[in-house]
């Protein structure tokens, strides 16, 4: 790799890590929420944010999208969620899992742990497999609460962002603090098993249980910001297979619901053969010389 | 298949901002504002 591909791999690194850290930071803007352990109340939450950011978080300014729906599908009085659904087509069909790697806080923060030095083992044999989990996991947080009515079941038992949101407030009020009985310790113990998965795999929650990333990734074919592959620039070297931390293989299926559009495979492409970002249709691909001929996609 | 692909995305944009549309008019973010600010005990582990 060139000293000029190297900078520029850099400089989009950082830039996609800048845009991370500024959402998660406008995502829980209401700071003083981290100290006296009160919770953001203002119009602002009338608005769901695209990630998944715990509404109950001292810091959060917005309503979690994931909660929010299931309290429309377990609400006593049924209610189609209009509104909720809306705005997550309205994401997914601008973004589609771009969504996942720039602006949801949770991903963001396993990505730190990920940064951390000890053993990693990114790709092994279960892994596929594994990642069938979170369409589960989508069924039933979307299923479960239409039988057993006020039961968020993943807000309940599976999510870690809302677990942090537990210990923050279980910081600085002794009230809460005191109410945390068996179902905290289960929390508890899911985040500290992504903790250390993070530590070893890179983003387990988004690749193995998250909802929202399965949802999203059924966007990634048709979202405007998406990935193009110039079929007739690509050599086949495999680089780009090789950078994906996703374990996905972007020349042969670049708009795969498991890619969280990180952008590393179309950094490390030697022949420019990838693009990514929001296309018009007509628009030329990566060889300026070639005439595009984007691959059919299929789900990797 | 670029063009396509780029149609179906303004479309289901679309469709998006409709059913937003449809939510405000029912009035729905004032239940996803009545929910988010109170404190969620399923989501917190207290239960």
């Amino acid at each position: 790799m060139d000293k000029k591909t190297s900078s520029r791999k850099r400089t989009a690194s950082y830039r996609r890590f800048g845009i991370q850290a500024a959402a998660a930071l406008l995502q829980n803007a209401n700071f003083t929420g981290f100290f006296t352990g009160k919770i953001y109340d203002g119009p602002l939450k009338q608005v769901c944010v695209p990630g998944l950011n715990c509404y109950s978080c001292p810091g959060a300014v917005g309503a979690c999208p994931v909660g929010s729906l299931q309290n429309f599908l377990g609400g006593l009085n049924f209610r189609i969620p209009y509104y909720i659904v809306g705005l997550l087509v309205f994401f997914g069909a601008l973004l589609g899992r771009a969504v996942c790697g720039f602006l949801c806080p949770f991903g963001w923060i396993q990505e730190l742990l990920n940064k951390i030095p000890f053993y990693k083992k990114n790709r092994f044999k279960a892994d596929k497999a594994l990642r069938s989990v979170k369409y589960f996991v989508l069924a039933a947080t979307l299923l479960l609460p239409l039988f057993v009515k006020l039961t968020p079941f993943f807000c309940k038992y599976l999510c870690p962002s809302g677990t942090l949101a537990g210990i923050l407030l279980a910081a600085s009020d002794r009230m809460i603090r005191g109410q945390l009985g068996w179902l905290f310790t289960w929390k508890a113990a899911v985040l500290l098993a992504l903790i250390a998965a993070s530590l070893v795999i890179w983003r387990p929650f988004c690749k193995y249980l998250c909802p929202l990333g399965a949802l999203y990734g059924f966007f990634n074919k048709v979202a405007l910001y998406r990935m193009d592959h110039d079929a007739s620039g690509c050599v086949h070297c495999g680089a780009c297979a090789k950078a994906c931390r996703m374990n996905i293989d972007p020349a042969r299926t670049p708009n795969s619901m498991e890619c969280i559009r990180c952008g590393d495979c179309v950094r490390s492409c030697p022949q420019g053969a990838l693009r990514i970002g929001f296309r018009r249709g007509t628009e030329a691909g990566g060889n300026p010389h070639t005439e595009r001929k984007t691959i059919t996609d299929s789900t990797n | 298949m670029d063009k396509r692909r780029n149609t179906a995305g303004w479309i289901v944009l679309t469709a998006g901002i409709v059913l937003i549309a449809a939510g405000c008019i029912l009035g729905q973010p004032d239940s996803v504002l009545a929910k988010a600010i109170r404190i969620c005990l399923e989501c917190v582990g207290i239960g």
